[in-house]
């Protein structure tokens, strides 16, 4: 279960949000500027709350009042940036085998390997070329990779199809889908459309100006797992 | 006893090394970090490109001295006398050639995508492994680029060098204090010989090193202009 109470002032906005989050995807839906990728940075550890408390499971990541602050680094938080953040100087296989430590790329011990991953996301092909070689589609396939080898428990993604067209979004949409259901873990996505929203989510939180406007939840799915905070 | 062309190269290597190492560290905790009082701290490191290089020379020579805080230092703990070596140009050259290093690193860090180090700690990395692996080879064309000019800028060295390091030839005479004596005595052929090699040396630097990080560095994007080209086709 993801638990997150995030209170942060931001210059001209306070982001605050309570969530309460078991499985599936969650959708976080707002307007530019309602503080979604902030939401995302502050899970990720790369933010810092003013205020509050994120815990996975049994894992506390933030705890204002318990002064625990994990780093980005230790919160097997997989994250997906808007434009990929793909290493540009590394090949489609050194970008998905970043994570992986050195030791455990001999060794095994992972759950699959980086040719399953890579087969999986249809990138099995292009893992010789560097990421200026990519079409849009491919970039996100390689940053979704990368993000999966190293067995986060959490995956977020922002705004991950935004930038891609009709066709390949919706062929990424069905993937994403697909690819939750296989991994088990939850993720948090962020977008501003709606029709990606419905979509792909299985709960939707509303957001404006950094305050929720709403829950939603997709009872169809997860009837009895959903909280509404 | 050293020709000028060894001891000049030898010289410009060692400022170089000097500038490199502490070049980087500052320039990467420069590059992204906002304090109070930064403005002043860069504004003392560019201070050297601005100044004079005889009132380089002259701050060095009352530090280094024998009577200088540090010179004296040296000598009663360790028994060594800096001033008028090798070693005095060296650190001459390194002072003065300092910022080029600088500006050139520091503008090359802070160009590097914030993103790609976040990505990076997102997947479990360590923070020097991360300089290692992202930061420094996107940085390298700029490191480099420093490094050729700050190599150039102290294989030129004149001023701060005659002050701290003298002309003493077979000991401290680089090329520019060969020339300047040269012309001194008349002796024109000699002038003109050490006047050709520096520019070959100079020449011979900036391309051979332009053309290897051409090589080494840029594969990826040569790679992705090829994919250009193959879709423009």
């Amino acid at each position: 279960m993801l638990r997150a109470e995030i209170y942060k002032v931001l210059p001209g906005m306070t982001i605050d949000v309570k969530l309460a989050f078991d499985r599936g995807i969650l959708v976080l839906f707002g307007p530019s500027g309602a503080g979604k990728t902030t939401i995302l940075n502050c899970l990720a550890g790369l933010q810092k709350p003013d205020n509050g408390l994120i815990s996975l499971g049994d894992h506390v990541f933030f705890s204002s009042t318990d002064k625990i602050a994990i780093p980005a680094r230790q919160r097997k938080i997989g994250y997906v940036f808007q434009d990929c953040a793909l290493f540009p100087h590394m090949t489609v296989k050194d970008n998905a085998l970043y994570g992986i430590p050195s030791r455990c790329k001999k060794d095994g011990g992972y759950r699959m390997s980086v040719i399953e991953v890579m087969e999986m996301l249809g990138i099995t092909h292009l893992q010789n070329r560097y990421p200026a070689q990519l079409s849009g589609g491919e970039k996100q396939r390689v940053a979704l990779a990368r993000a999966l080898m190293v067995e986060p428990d959490l995956l977020l993604l922002d705004e991950p199809l935004s930038a891609l067209d009709f066709a390949t979004r919706k062929s990424l949409q069905a993937e994403l889908k697909q690819l939750q259901r296989v991994w088990q873990i939850p993720f948090v996505l962020v977008t501003h459309s709606r029709k990606e929203m419905h979509t792909l989510a299985d709960e939707i939180l509303f957001l404006d100006k950094g305050c929720q406007t709403g829950y939603q939840r997709n009872d169809k799915r997860y009837p009895k797992l959903c909280v509404a905070v | 006893m050293m020709d000028p062309i060894t001891l000049s190269l030898k010289v410009a290597l060692i400022a170089v090394c000097i500038d490199f190492v502490f070049g980087l560290a500052i320039a990467r905790s420069m590059a992204r970090k906002e304090f109070v009082g930064k403005n002043i701290i860069e504004s003392i490191i560019i201070l050297p490109m601005v100044l004079p290089p005889t009132v380089l020379g002259y701050g060095m020579l009352i530090l280094l001295g024998k009577r200088g805080g540090l010179g004296q230092m040296l000598m009663e703990q360790f028994g060594i006398q800096i001033i008028f070596t090798w070693w005095a140009a060296a650190l001459a050259s390194a002072v003065v050639s300092f910022p080029l290093m600088y500006q050139s690193a520091k503008a090359a860090f802070a160009s590097v995508d914030i993103f790609l180090e976040q990505a990076a700690r997102t997947l479990g990395t360590g923070e020097m492994r991360i300089f290692l692996t992202i930061t420094l080879p996107l940085a390298w064309p700029g490191i480099l680029a420093g490094l050729v000019l700050a190599f150039a800028r102290a294989l030129g060295e004149f001023g701060a060098t005659l002050m701290v390091a003298g002309n003493i030839p077979g000991k401290t005479q680089t090329i520019p204090l060969a020339i300047y004596s040269a012309v001194e005595t008349g002796d024109d052929e000699l002038a003109k010989t050490l006047v050709l090699t520096i520019t070959i040396l100079s020449f011979a630097a900036v391309f051979f090193l332009n053309r290897w990080s051409k090589k080494k560095v840029q594969v990826w994007r040569k790679g992705s202009e090829a994919h250009v080209e193959s879709r423009n086709i």
